[in-house]
């Protein structure tokens, strides 16, 4: 479990922390090298032809046209040659990035949702399956795998930082890869228009040291900590009389739904309503008492909880480290 | 002047009188709603189109506004989504491709030495029928149901499911109106170009502007048939739950883009091919010469028109695709670099060998040129699978379209407006203003939009309402929305100047750039008839080539709208046509088209009812005249072109 302030870093594609992204990043110097010399250069021989002197000629002299030609030629040869060079570094980069390291992935299932992302870790023991939401832990320097699918609309799963997208398709099964070499938190962001709060769809990729994100993965099968005192407890029944168990769920209580997000180690995570807001108390409480002004259009309504059942709520929430 | 003297002899007194009889507009209200004259379409076209344009504008401005800070509470997710669809929606379908059709129906026939267009009263018809979808789109976002989903309309996000209400179908309804005015459009242009040029105007000697107006009506016959399957497939998924685009009972989410796509990356060089015509044919004007490599451009023109339809898989990188096909349309993508790249070399030599005059049109030409190279190179690096896939639907691609369309669309278009201003309203626009509206829309482009690359690639994803504070975004949107106010700025000197110049400009004359090309062949603005006697051109430059006096060829009828139909290949004369004039009914048909699509969405009855209101409409307006004499006169093939019998 960290604890700790973790090293944000810039959501960026030029600042790359995960193999595909370097290999991005690599090219992107070599793309902007040569467009720039090519705009240069076109620019250059523009700017000769507007402003050197021009001596009367006849543009139609045999001549001039043969020179022009040749000219014209020569420019239309380089450009190609530019291309196909481009074309064949382009080819090789694209299977590079398309083939999984031959190492054992770990395999995580991404599931996009109006407006937050579910991440499911499967498991062939059933009680072994974790849910979480908005925060994708991964082990450093081991590649992962992700399944990717959604029920509503089309999504597209983004980390620029460590990889390129790939879209989530209702009706299909995608799949792409990550893999962070080095520890940190890594901001990354819905691609794909989905709706009223496709701004603030976002998740943070937690990517841990291989030994830290194992005892996250032990501590993520446990079901939810036992309310430590009395407005606790008193927390937990408010979150199954009050509406909050229609759509979500806390493993060990009666509380199962999966409409929402698990919340089985809320307490844990960094931010709340899908990386949109640091996760604290002020924060929550604005949240649960009206998620629209926050969000609007987010599909959780508001909730009229009086300041005894907020405050027990929230005790509650924190609790579920 | 020599200019003059070649007017007087396309111009003669007793003859005007008595043509402008035959082919001016009726007056009054009644004038407006019947005319056929392609020029009276043509500007309605172009001002439709502007208007739409502001409006656009408007909405661009107001998303900048919102963008310009994090967290900003200007515009909220529902009305910025509404917004930004319609801003991509009327660029794309209300002022891109109708401003060009618009340009192409005024100057083709001019630039043929044509009386008309071919089919005048479908002309009418197509210009009515795009009204109404524009008006009826708006209509519905005035009253708070536009539509929300993105231009492009991602289903199951535009589907029944997900967009409730009559946003989306208020959409796919005004696309339908579109598709049926740029079709009507495309197959009067092509029509034109091929059957009513002028004796002696050889498939070699056919204007590029031309050419590029031809280009693009077979790219739209192409391309629209996609787009008009896929909004009607959309429409019957949300009207009467069909599943073409549902998952769950066996429809495909993808078949959308792929339908759509197809039909949206031609949209592009739809676009964008005007846009190179434009400035082929205003560089000899401002350079003194012949525009340099003309096969070299037509070729390069039709085959960006081939090429532009193996591109639209670029736009779907991040769905499930094999490598292999992606990789040939990376190859595509990238290669459309080289006939776009021979235009921009042979105007390069143009200017090279020519002796450029620093007037207003040039100036965005040369404008053009600068911002379409530096899109051009983000173009080719976005091809790239791996590079794309981390920029795409990023402000990185918002901020290379923008530049494309923006020196491809935007810059040759203002070049033309400039240039062609005299030959449509007789008076000339302002320099000193043109030079200010120039200066600002170039710098303010690059304000916008340079840093919105940097943005891309720090994450920003499109169509956003708003970022976070944390992002880090926030200074450089707020030097894009202020470049988006220099912009607004330098439309408001254009306006300003179209305003003043209809009532102050310089009186123009005929020929006030000394020419090259037939549309200056006749008196600024153009007679109803365009031309009292059928120009016969021997060359590509018939102005340049004529000397003082440009051979005519007489012969076509005086007392009816008759022109004069000439051979595909070589343009010799070959029949006399008699066009059927001024009629409403064009105006009734589209009347019935908007019925019949408008009430379908709210009711099925719109079907029958529509259908029926339609046929009635439909079979007056084809009702054929008591005639004593057949519409088209075949014409002896071994008569000169100057001795044509009457």
């Amino acid at each position: 479990m960290i604890l700790q302030a973790p090293r944000y870093t810039q959501q960026s594609m030029v600042d790359p922390a995960g193999t595909k992204a370097a290999l991005v990043d690599h090219f992107w110097h070599f793309l902007i090298t040569t467009a720039s010399i090519v705009t240069a250069i076109v620019f250059i021989a523009l700017l000769i032809a507007l402003f050197k002197r021009h001596r009367p000629v006849e543009p139609e002299e045999p001549a001039v046209q043969r020179s022009l030609t040749r000219w014209v030629s020569a420019s239309v040869a380089v450009t190609l040659v530019i291309i196909v060079v481009f074309l064949f570094t382009d080819f090789r980069l694209g299977r590079a990035i398309a083939t999984v390291p031959n190492r054992t992935p770990l395999r995580v299932n991404v599931i996009g949702h109006q407006w937050w992302w579910e991440f499911q870790y499967p498991d062939s023991v059933p009680n072994n399956w974790i849910s979480t939401a908005n925060e994708l832990h991964i082990p450093v320097g081991r590649p992962v795998v992700l399944n990717m699918s959604s029920p509503d609309v089309i999504h597209s799963f983004w980390v620029p930082n460590l990889s390129g997208k790939k879209d989530l398709i209702p009706g299909h099964q995608t799949e792409t890869w990550i893999e962070a070499d080095s520890a940190g938190v890594y901001r990354g962001q819905c691609a794909e228009f989905c709706g009223l709060q496709h701004a603030k769809m976002a998740m943070l990729v937690i990517a841990e040291p291989e030994a830290k994100f194992d005892q996250w993965v032990l501590a993520s099968r446990a079901t939810a900590t036992e309310p430590a005192d009395s407005t606790a407890k008193a927390g937990g029944q408010v979150f199954l009389t009050a509406g909050c168990s229609v759509c979500h769920a806390i493993a060990g209580t009666a509380a199962g739904a999966t409409v929402g997000p698990n919340l089985t180690h809320f307490g844990s995570r960094h931010s709340i309503a899908a990386a949109t807001l640091p996760n604290n108390r002020g924060n929550l409480g604005g949240w649960i008492l009206d998620p629209q002004r926050i969000k609007p259009g987010a599909q959780m309504p508001p909730n009229g909880l009086d300041p005894d059942q907020l405050n027990a709520i929230l005790a509650y929430l924190e609790g579920l480290k | 002047m020599t200019a003059t003297a070649r007017v007087e002899t396309l111009v003669e007194p007793e003859l005007d009188l008595e043509l402008d009889a035959v082919w001016r507009n009726r007056p009054g209200f009644i004038g407006w709603l019947t005319t056929t004259d392609h020029k009276s379409i043509a500007k309605r076209y172009v001002a439709t189109a502007f208007i739409f344009f502001l409006l656009a504008g408007v909405e661009a401005a107001t998303m900048r506004a919102q963008l310009s800070r994090p967290e900003n509470g200007i515009l909220g997710p529902d009305r910025y989504n509404q917004f930004f669809t319609m801003h991509g929606t009327t660029m794309m379908f209300l002022f891109a491709v109708p401003v060009m059709i618009g340009v192409g129906l005024y100057l083709v026939p001019l630039l043929v030495g044509a009386r008309n267009v071919a089919f005048p009263r479908a002309n009418a018809m197509g210009y009515w029928v795009y009204l109404i979808g524009g008006v009826l789109i708006y209509g519905g976002f005035f009253v708070n149901s536009g539509p929300d989903a993105g231009w492009f309309a991602y289903t199951p996000l535009s589907g029944p499911e997900f967009s409730p209400g009559k946003r989306v179908d208020i959409w796919a309804q005004m696309i339908t109106f579109t598709e049926i005015a740029a079709l009507i459009a495309a197959v009067i242009i092509i029509t034109t170009a091929f059957r009513m040029r002028s004796p002696g105007m050889s498939l070699n000697r056919i204007p590029i502007m031309v050419w590029a107006s031809v280009v693009m009506s077979f790219m739209i016959i192409f391309a629209m048939p996609s787009v008009a399957t896929a909004s009607l497939f959309l429409a019957m998924d949300r009207l009467i739950s069909t599943h073409f685009f549902n998952a769950a009972e066996g429809g495909d989410a993808l078949l959308w883009q792929h339908l759509f796509w197809f039909f949206g990356h031609p949209e592009v060089y739809i676009m964008f091919l005007p846009g190179t015509g434009i400035i082929s044919s205003l560089l000899p004007s401002f350079t003194r010469r012949s525009v340099f490599g003309y096969p070299a451009l037509v070729l390069s023109i039709i085959a960006t028109g081939f090429i532009a339809f193996g591109l639209w898989v670029h736009h779907m990188f991040a769905t499930p695709l094999p490598q292999l096909g992606q990789s040939f349309f990376t190859a595509a993508s990238a290669l459309v670099a080289i006939p776009n790249g021979i235009q921009i070399f042979c105007w390069i030599a143009t200017i090279w060998t020519g002796r450029p005059i620093f007037r207003t049109p040039l100036l965005f030409a040369i404008g053009s040129i600068i911002i379409f190279v530096m899109g051009g190179m983000t173009g080719v690096m976005i091809a790239s699978v791996p590079f794309d896939l981390q920029v795409h639907d990023t402000y990185f691609i918002v901020a290379h379209f923008h530049y494309v369309i923006l020196g491809g669309v935007v810059f040759p278009l203002f070049a033309g407006m400039y240039y062609w201003f005299p030959k449509v309203t007789g008076r000339m626009l302002s320099e000193t203003a043109g030079k200010w509206n120039f200066w600002l829309m170039f710098i303010g482009v690059h304000a916008t939009f340079f840093p919105m690359h940097q943005l891309g690639m720090e994450g920003m994803p499109r169509r956003v309402y708003t970022y976070l504070e944390g992002t880090g975004w926030g200074d450089l949107n707020l030097v894009a929305s202020l470049g988006a106010l220099v912009i607004f700025s330098s439309v408001v000197v254009f306006l300003g100047n179209v305003i003043h110049s209809l009532r102050h400009g310089a009186i123009a004359g005929a020929n006030p750039w000394d020419a090259e090309s037939l549309e200056w062949a006749t008196t600024s603005p153009a007679p109803s008839y365009n031309f009292a006697n059928t120009p016969v051109v021997s060359g590509r430059a018939p102005l340049w080539e004529s000397g003082d006096e440009l051979p005519v060829m007489t012969g076509l009828a005086r007392d009816r709208q008759q022109v004069l139909l000439t051979t595909v290949l070589d343009a010799e004369p070959d029949s006399r046509h008699d066009h059927p004039g001024h009629t409403i009914w064009p105006f009734i048909v589209a009347l019935t088209i908007g019925i019949f699509f408008i009430t379908l969405i709210f009711s099925p009855w719109g079907l029958p009812i529509g259908t029926v209101l339609g046929f009635i409409a439909y079979a007056r307006y084809i009702w054929p005249k008591k005639s004593h004499e057949p519409a088209i006169v075949e014409l002896p093939r071994s008569v000169p072109a100057a001795e044509v019998p009457k």
